[in-house]
């Protein structure tokens, strides 16, 4: 029941995901941040089978590093999304991975982008995507209301309606989500939707 | 479903007066979800040769960029583009060499031979070529493609009445077919111009 989505605005790019951590039918936890801070400028937004996700975006993070180092510049977005299906799709035959990802980065040349990037290694090139069964709820209300060039309070409402939505009709609904944002000024956390905070726990 | 049926796709490509046109519908779907309507499935191999990829996106995608490596290669040893019938043997040798785990993807080959022949071919998964004078077609709509093509094509048609047919016979097929469609992308190539054109069909 994760639910990962993401839009392409107007000199940026926003992933919301869910933050639940769930195994069966016990939630062990819901402020599990699943966006990842690629790198200066891009965020990844991975969805699926919990450990093969952590251990997959920390690999793709890491490599991504490995080349700033190298090279001495960053990759650009493309080329990390192009990077991240190759080592999807040449695990895919051996040893898959069960995560899908939405890669949002902000490039100076080209602007901000989000990649669409299936666990079998599909990769498209989207202005709007989502992964889950939230995604039957978030994509519609996207195809709706979304427009390109939106500004970040439109998308942040937009977002905001999506969440509404996936709270509203999906059956185990997560009750926390976490919105990050990639544009100029770099990748960072926007902002968290909180319906359900964790106990307070006495200290010892 | 089957895994040939995971993405949906529609391929067809016609021969004409020393010409020829090959072309697709625009869906990715992830089966009854549609991700995006935009999406490529024919590539450019040089001026001259054009492969479309039906099936399963993700081979689709590791396979041309097989085809494009293969083929850059090619050039640099032999300074000069490949034959359409050679590349034609190069994507089924390719192909044959995963027969026991194959690439789940039908390509479409479409070039202009010596003297501007058209040349067109398709095969199966494994690479079992079939040449034909007329049309080829592949993906999921491929038995309404069969009949509409049959009863729209004709002899030596020039490229302006190749480009109607082609069109007419991909936009009825796609229309019965729930896992295609999304518009259309036309390419009509002549010895001197390639000629690309969106569709606009139902857009469901």
């Amino acid at each position: 029941m994760e639910c990962v989505f993401g839009l392409v605005g107007d000199g940026f790019a926003i992933l919301a995901a869910d933050t639940s951590a769930v195994h069966s039918i016990l939630v062990h936890k819901s402020n599990e941040d699943k966006i990842m801070v690629l790198d200066s400028h891009k965020l990844v937004a991975a969805s699926g089978e919990p450990g093969d996700r952590v251990q997959f975006t920390e690999f793709i993070q890491k490599n991504v590093a490995l080349y700033q180092f190298r090279n001495g510049i960053p990759l650009t977005t493309a080329a990390a999304a192009n990077f991240t299906r190759g080592e999807l799709a040449s695990a895919l035959r051996k040893n898959p991975y069960a995560v899908n990802i939405l890669m949002a980065g902000y490039d100076k040349e080209t602007g901000p982008s989000l990649y669409y990037i299936d666990y079998i290694a599909t990769m498209h090139k989207v202005d709007k995507g989502a992964f889950g069964y939230g995604s039957y709820f978030s994509l519609s209300m996207m195809d709706r209301h979304y427009h390109s060039g939106m500004t970040v309070e439109e998308a942040i409402d937009l977002v905001d309606k999506c969440i509404i939505e996936i709270r509203s009709r999906l059956v185990v609904a997560p009750p926390n989500f976490v919105i990050k944002i990639v544009d100029k000024d770099g990748a960072r956390e926007y902002a968290w939707r909180e319906s359900v905070k964790d106990a307070h726990v006495a200290s010892a | 479903m089957s895994i040939f049926e995971y993405n949906g796709s529609a391929l067809v490509a016609m021969v004409g007066k020393n010409c020829f046109a090959i072309a697709s519908d625009r869906r990715l779907g992830v089966q009854l979800q549609t991700i995006a309507t935009d999406f490529k499935r024919i590539y450019k191999i040089h001026d001259r040769l054009f492969v479309g990829l039906s099936g399963l996106a993700t081979d689709a995608q590791t396979l041309y960029q097989r085809l494009v490596f293969r083929h850059k290669l090619y050039q640099l040893r032999e300074e000069r583009d490949m034959k359409p019938e050679t590349f034609a043997s190069l994507v089924s040798a390719i192909l044959y060499e995963k027969r026991f785990g194959p690439y789940i993807c039908q390509p479409v080959i479409a070039g202009l031979g010596d003297e501007d022949k058209p040349f067109i071919c398709t095969m199966d998964s494994i690479g079992a070529k079939e040449l034909a004078k007329d049309f080829v077609v592949a993906g999921t709509a491929s038995e309404s493609l069969y009949g509409a093509c049959e009863a729209m094509f004709k002899l030596d048609m020039e490229p302006e009445e190749l480009f109607e047919t082609v069109s007419q016979a991909l936009l009825a097929s796609i229309d019965r077919d729930c896992l295609s469609g999304w518009g259309g992308h036309v390419y009509v190539v002549t010895p001197t111009e390639i000629k690309e054109r969106i569709l606009k069909g139902r857009m469901d």
